[in-house]
């Protein structure tokens, strides 16, 4: 039975996008397949973040409104076996999608992949329920930050009122967290929350700690997830985050602010 | 009027005994407790007023100052010793006087012997007239032995909080709506006619709102409003105080004026005196 994720947050800008995209790409490295939907509409940066963008023709909102099949807005990823990409609508607006539309397309999807990712807008309104409504799983992008973590403690309140579960009293949508841009030397500094401190207000599972890291960007301007970028602390991060979602039990890393030996600093280990 | 300026009249020759024990018809009209306006017997028939065939008596209201003693700590070793010099002080004034006994500051169950205490009173010139105000058990062991009653007269300028818990005495279902999971932010939380019980953080930007007593075994980071339909008594219990707003039946406070000595601590919020009051509730 297909599983159906949730990429949230309430805030914008803390790493939803980056998030689905390496966590997607993670999921179908172990070889689940997995397709990723862009809600944002309007708004699309999946395909970018994808490096997609030069092969869309139909996108979800098409699909939707019975312009195009399925089959015919999915793109398959060239770098990855298992992974499709859905991308959305630049031209239209949040107010395209429809529960219905959603509900078919998701049902269709289910019937062929392992997991599916709903990469969310930012905020509460419309693009950001229709994304939650559908889940089984929800993972919580925040950034160690106090405006972040209000935003998610927010967004979580919303999960657990107005998704489809929580409406027709079924089991609720289970919840994880993923602190992105986290920077331990900041926290030392005492400039950052804690991974603790965001704990102790969320109350939820921690699924991941994503350092803070260069290579984020460099990998959204070359249009590849930066889980394939295996000298980064952030892709291996978000390995682990995915090895810990299927099950494994894998220690936090990253945690820590980096002493590098001399010798490292000589090799450039990049971030 | 002191008991002393009294003494001096009582001296003059007139009836000591006040006259809130006689009969209405031997008070002057002003019913003034002084013993020079106590009327003069004189001498000669005293004449039936139902001569002309009415009523064997006259039943009217009537103001009279009255002695009131409040018990504070009736088990004082000294309660008696202390009592008798406050009386030396002004023999014939306390010579016979009736007093009102208020009960009000013990706790309403403690036991009171009326009949007793009635007793130690009258060797010292007290008489225990009437009893204000009361529980009905209290009410009860009063008249018991033997004591009139009174009912709890209303102070002057009561606080508003006082006044709202008079109106919300009328009785209503009392539910307690209890929440064990984290309250988020944005989500509001209404107990009806009864106390709030919250069994885990509430987020900032969450509030909880009831009409009874609202308690938090958890952080209170959101907004707490008790007595949302005006009970003054109500009171706000969390574990640890971060709170961005504390009210009790339309009294508030906001974070910045509740004090950082009551941050982060164990903390009960109720009203007193009309203000809103937050006390640690760990020493």
């Amino acid at each position: 039975m297909a599983n159906v994720i949730v990429m949230t947050s309430g805030k914008g800008g803390v790493g939803k996008t980056t998030s689905s995209a390496a966590f997607g790409t993670g999921l179908a490295l172990k070889g689940l397949k997995t397709c990723i939907i862009d809600f944002d509409v309007g708004l699309r940066n999946l395909d970018l973040i994808m490096g997609c963008e030069r092969r869309v023709v139909f996108d979800f909102i098409n699909v939707i409104h019975g312009e195009a099949r399925l089959n015919q807005a999915l793109i398959k990823d060239k770098r990855v076996e298992n992974l499709f990409i859905l991308p959305t609508s630049q031209t239209r607006d949040k107010d395209a999608l429809t529960t219905a539309g959603v509900e078919r397309v998701l049902e269709e999807l289910k019937k062929e992949f392992d997991f599916i990712i709903c990469d969310s807008p930012a905020g509460i309104e419309r693009g950001a329920l229709m994304a939650l409504y559908f889940a089984d799983d929800a993972i919580i992008v925040a950034n160690p930050e106090v405006s972040s973590v209000r935003d998610s403690d927010r967004i979580l309140g919303v999960l657990q009122a107005k998704s489809y579960r929580a409406e027709h009293g079924l089991a609720p949508v289970r919840e994880h967290l993923l602190i992105t841009r986290y920077d331990p030397k900041r926290v030392e500094r005492g400039e950052m929350l804690r991974v603790d401190d965001v704990l102790e207000i969320l109350s939820i599972p921690l699924l991941g700690v994503i350092p803070e890291s260069p290579a984020v960007l460099r990998a959204s301007n070359v249009g590849m997830p930066v889980v394939l970028d295996e000298d980064s602390n952030a892709g291996l991060a978000y390995a682990d985050a995915v090895a810990r979602f299927l099950g494994d039990s894998v220690e936090h890393r990253f945690l820590k602010p980096d002493r590098k030996g001399l010798f490292n600093r000589l090799l450039r280990r990049t971030a | 009027m002191t008991p002393h300026d009294r003494i001096a009249r009582l001296e003059e020759g007139s009836e000591p005994r006040p006259p809130a024990l006689a009969a209405p018809e031997q008070c002057d009209g002003q019913g003034r407790a002084d013993g020079s306006a106590a009327p003069e017997r004189s001498g000669g028939e005293w004449k039936s007023p139902t001569a002309s065939g009415d009523a064997p008596f006259q039943l009217r209201g009537h103001s009279f100052p009255m002695t009131l003693l409040k018990v504070l700590d009736p088990l004082h070793p000294q309660f008696f010793p202390m009592l008798a010099e406050k009386v030396g002080q002004a023999p014939n004034f306390f010579r016979n006087t009736p007093v009102v006994l208020d009960l009000e500051s013990l706790p309403q169950d403690a036991p009171f012997d009326f009949r007793e205490f009635s007793g130690v009173l009258r060797s010292h010139g007290l008489v225990a007239v009437t009893l204000l105000g009361g529980n009905p058990r209290r009410q009860e062991d009063a008249m018991a032995a033997g004591l009139a009653l009174l009912p709890a007269r209303q102070r002057r300028g009561e606080s508003e909080a006082r006044a709202s818990a008079d109106r919300a005495e009328l009785p209503y279902q009392r539910t307690t709506q209890m929440v064990t999971e984290p309250v988020r932010s944005g989500r509001q939380i209404y107990a009806q006619n009864g106390d709030l019980i919250v069994c885990a953080p509430v987020s900032p930007g969450a509030e909880l709102l009831a009409d009874g007593n609202i308690h938090v075994y958890g952080a209170l980071r959101g907004r707490a409003l008790a007595g949302a339909s005006g009970d003054g008594t109500a009171r706000i219990f969390c574990q640890s105080l971060e709170a961005e707003l504390v009210s009790i039946a339309g009294l508030y406070l906001v974070s910045e004026d509740m004090g950082s000595d009551v941050h982060r601590r164990q903390v009960q919020v109720h009203v007193r005196d009309g203000c809103l009051h937050i006390d640690p509730m760990n020493p």
